[in-house]
């Protein structure tokens, strides 16, 4: 892949924002004294070190093009995998279909990404893996109940391996007419308004929220939140339009359907959090928790974004 | 080399992460003693140790396992530096309990499982004796509980090849054997001390 100057212009304005905030969570570290506001600082500064290093593994992986890219989201959906069925009371005679979900289904799913095979790309876990998996574990031979972790065991491969096998997709599998060999841009724009209407949606609340969306699943998510991140969200994805193949009215609809498909996504996944009883999925990203916690919006967006690119922008 | 390794791969394979909530990893000589549902356990527990305690730090294995085939045995004695007992037929010249006392010497420890064998129910087993004369022999030695959680989900007994659950590994508040304690106040005592970390 070619590293273009829009794509360096993309990573030099996140590294820009991203110098930016440690530099504002470094002056309050310094100026917060209440016991209180040092924790939430503390918490900022440990988020803004997790972003780093994300950034920088995700840099990394584009800059060495297809391979890399395809090899972290494959690794990401192994740990998203590992920390969904962690939670995820399963059977032990589960065990032999567990094996198959995270050594096999998992590696290959990014295997028919790297080959691009798109036809079986889109239809082996959602029907081969869907049909195949329980019956490993019927023959496993334990019937209580049974349905219930099937389905578990589906929708854990579901969220974390195919739904995040979307946004390497976007990579892989996309040919828009004069945007050839810069797919990269656009899963770069992708992840940056995937992530940045997380942040932007956490900072509006924080400052203005009053009224929870649903304040059984997640009092944290506000109707104020919502609101002015997406509609944040959505002026800086419209203003990134030159990095994409879309013009500035497209880029801020499809910035509208990523923050809208996002903020479902955090909810959902709130509301599997909460019902077993736990505040993060893992601890595997200082200060942000654990993979899930923060690609939940990633998972649910992907597949979007990836099929209004395909159905309205390719040949 | 290969020690550090294999720990490193354990570590990474079971996502297993060492909470020390009675007491810290530190140099003295102790007997970590654990509930057993996987043959994870042992290595698992040795592999979260801080570098210099796991060093120090010996697991007492079943002999008729760990020597079954030459794999086994080149982990059990090269990698782990495991303490391997007589679990089956002990004998007079074949005391398990002289070879553990022999191997702690005056620098080592020991993890140890004293139900003597694995069990996948939600609460561990009775407690065998071990631990008991263990501590009649060295009572300044401290006994230090360990709750292994998940680790039968990464490895189930009967299984082969493992799936990459994340574990974890919580060490309770050391205890030592009272002053005229019997032995099986002290192993229902001991048993409950492993179980209470699940609570804390």
């Amino acid at each position: 892949m070619k590293l273009d100057a829009e794509l360096m212009q993309l990573v030099g304005g996140v590294i820009a924002l991203l110098t930016l905030s440690s530099l504002i969570g470094w002056g309050l570290s310094r100026r917060t004294l209440s016991e209180s506001g040092r924790k939430t600082v503390e918490n900022l500064n440990a988020r803004m070190r997790g972003w780093w290093m994300m950034t920088a593994v995700f840099g990394l992986a584009l800059a060495t093009g297809g391979a890399g890219s395809v090899l972290l989201f494959c690794l990401t959906s192994f740990l998203a995998l590992r920390e969904f069925i962690t939670l995820t009371p399963t059977h032990l005679g589960d065990h032999r279909a567990l094996f198959w979900a995270f050594f096999f289904v998992t590696p290959l799913q990014y295997y028919l990404l790297w080959i691009q095979w798109y036809g079986l790309f889109a239809i082996f876990i959602p029907v081969y893996v869907f049909l195949l998996l329980p019956i490993r574990s019927a023959a496993a031979g334990q019937t209580e109940r049974f349905l219930e972790r099937t389905a578990k065991i589906q929708w854990g491969l579901m969220i974390s391996v195919y739904c995040v096998s979307h946004a390497p997709a976007l990579l892989m599998l996309l040919e828009i007419p004069g945007y050839i060999g810069e797919n990269g841009k656009l899963l770069f724009f992708f992840v940056l308004i995937c992530e940045l209407s997380d942040v932007l949606q956490y900072v509006f609340g924080k400052t203005l929220g009053r009224h929870a969306v649903a304040p059984t699943v997640s009092p944290g998510k506000t109707w104020e939140g919502l609101i002015g991140g997406v509609l944040a969200t959505v002026i800086v994805g419209s203003a990134l339009w030159w990095a994409t193949p879309f013009n500035p009215w497209q880029a801020a609809g499809l910035s509208l359907a990523i923050a809208l498909m996002g903020f479902g996504g955090g909810l959902v996944m709130s509301a599997i959090k909460r019902d077993r009883g736990v505040k993060d999925w893992g601890q595997a990203i200082e200060g942000h928790g654990g993979v899930l916690d923060r690609i939940d919006s990633l998972c649910f967006a992907a597949p979007m974004f990836f099929h209004l690119t395909r159905y309205y922008f390719t040949a | 080399m290969t020690p550090q390794l294999t720990a490193s791969f354990l570590r990474l394979l079971s996502g297993a992460r060492a909470t020390w909530l009675g007491c810290g990893p530190e140099l003295r000589q102790r007997v970590y003693f654990a509930n057993h549902t996987s043959n994870l356990d042992g290595p698992v527990l040795w592999a979260t140790l801080p570098l210099a305690v796991r060093q120090l730090t010996r697991p007492v294995a079943a002999r008729d396992y760990w020597t079954a085939n030459k794999l086994r045995r080149f982990f059990a004695e090269q990698v782990f530096n495991a303490v391997l007992i007589e679990r089956k037929a002990p004998t007079v010249r074949d005391n398990p309990i002289e070879d553990m006392l022999a191997a702690i010497g005056d620098s080592h420890s020991l993890i140890l499982f004293p139900e003597g064998g694995r069990f996948s129910g939600p609460d561990p087993q009775p407690f065998k004796s071990g631990l008991f004369h263990l501590a009649k022999k060295r009572p300044e030695i401290e006994l230090v509980p360990v709750l292994l959680d998940n680790m039968n989900r990464v490895l189930p007994k009967g299984e082969l090849l493992p799936v990459p659950i994340i574990s974890s590994v919580t060490f309770g508040s050391p205890i030592r054997l009272e002053p005229n304690e019997r032995r099986d106040e002290f192993l229902v005592r001991a048993r409950e001390a492993v179980i209470g970390i699940r609570q804390q």
